[in-house]
């Protein structure tokens, strides 16, 4: 299995994506620069959490013109798993490749603690390690994670078992207590809390490790039904 | 050439939580009569160019693609030719 971790200026979860991600998922494991305009052969490829372009203008919105994001489309055509964590899910959204958008948090503060969340959908390809149900605990830092949709989008992400993750106790007003969803496809996860930040018990919580497991079980199956 | 000015504010039916705590803090200041305060971004940038229609319909592109989210946020243009003459 092939893996990418892109890297834009002001990205700073890269390297504890890359560790995650090696230590879990395994095989290839590259950080991609985000003005490389190649992602073939990548199975998996994760936006890491930071403040790309210092969240000059908004979040995201600067770094989803970045080369790197052609590619991204590219992949995303031809399926690959792709997860924006944080600032990742905030440049997926400015891209258009999931629907919504973040506002400020409620409370005006930035946001730095361990959060338990619901996995509402257990039964993807990000968390088939998981019971529907389940809560597990990642931790949350940010400032811009107060998602927002219109009703129509929420109705069609609810009707096709799109959200995947919800705060047991929203911690920054997100519509419907929204705290990670996917594309229709399946194949795109958004997610505010940070699951490279529980892999380890130092860390104080192991639970990150089902949703990259979950991610390396997708593939290995996937490459065997292909062999 | 063209100046131009950009107003970009969150939706009228997107809460803004800054332009709830401004108001917040301009009641507690005794401005009780103040509402409806909504917190937003102003842009200003010189566009070249001596046609008028050209440089709106640029600057509007410029907020679609770039300036505003338009999921959460309202935009609107002013453009002043500067120098020049309009064609």
């Amino acid at each position: 299995m092939k893996s990418a971790v892109l890297v834009f200026p002001g990205s700073n979860c890269d390297v504890d994506c890359l560790r995650a991600v090696r230590e879990v998922v395994g095989g290839t494991v590259d950080a991609v620069w985000h003005k490389e305009e190649d992602l073939t052969g990548y199975d998996l490829i994760v936006l890491p959490g930071g403040f790309s372009y210092g969240d000059y203008l908004r979040s995201g919105a600067i770094a989803r013109f970045s080369p790197i994001i052609g590619a991204l489309e590219a992949a995303n055509a031809r399926g690959a798993t792709i997860i924006g964590i944080c600032n990742g899910f905030q440049i997926l959204l400015e891209a258009g490749l999931l629907p919504g958008a973040m506002r400020v948090n409620e409370s005006l503060k930035f946001i730095c603690k361990p959060c338990d969340l619901r996995v509402e959908n257990g039964s993807t390809r990000f968390t088939s390690e998981f019971e529907g149900g389940q809560v597990v605990d990642f931790p949350i830092a940010h400032m811009e994670g107060n998602y927002y949709c219109d009703d129509e989008t929420l109705q069609k992400l609810k009707a096709n078992d799109q959200i995947l993750f919800r705060y047991v106790d929203n911690p920054n007003g997100s519509i419907d207590d929204i705290a990670g969803i996917t594309n229709e496809a399946g194949n795109v996860l958004g997610m505010m809390p940070h699951p490279e930040r529980a892999v380890r018990e130092e860390l104080g919580s192991t639970d990150g490790v089902g949703l990259f497991r979950s991610i390396l079980e997708y593939h290995l199956k996937a490459q065997k039904e292909s062999a | 050439m063209f100046q131009a000015t950009v107003h970009v504010t969150i939706k009228e039916n997107v809460l803004d939580p800054q332009g709830q705590a401004v108001e917040g803090a301009l009641h507690s200041l005794g401005f009780g009569h103040a509402r409806d305060v909504r917190v937003g971004k102003f842009l200003e940038l010189t566009i070249d160019g001596d046609n008028r229609e050209e440089a709106e319909a640029d600057l509007r592109e410029m907020c679609e693609k770039l300036l505003a989210n338009t999921v959460i946020e309202d935009y609107r243009v002013e453009l002043v030719e500067v120098d020049g003459e309009e064609q």
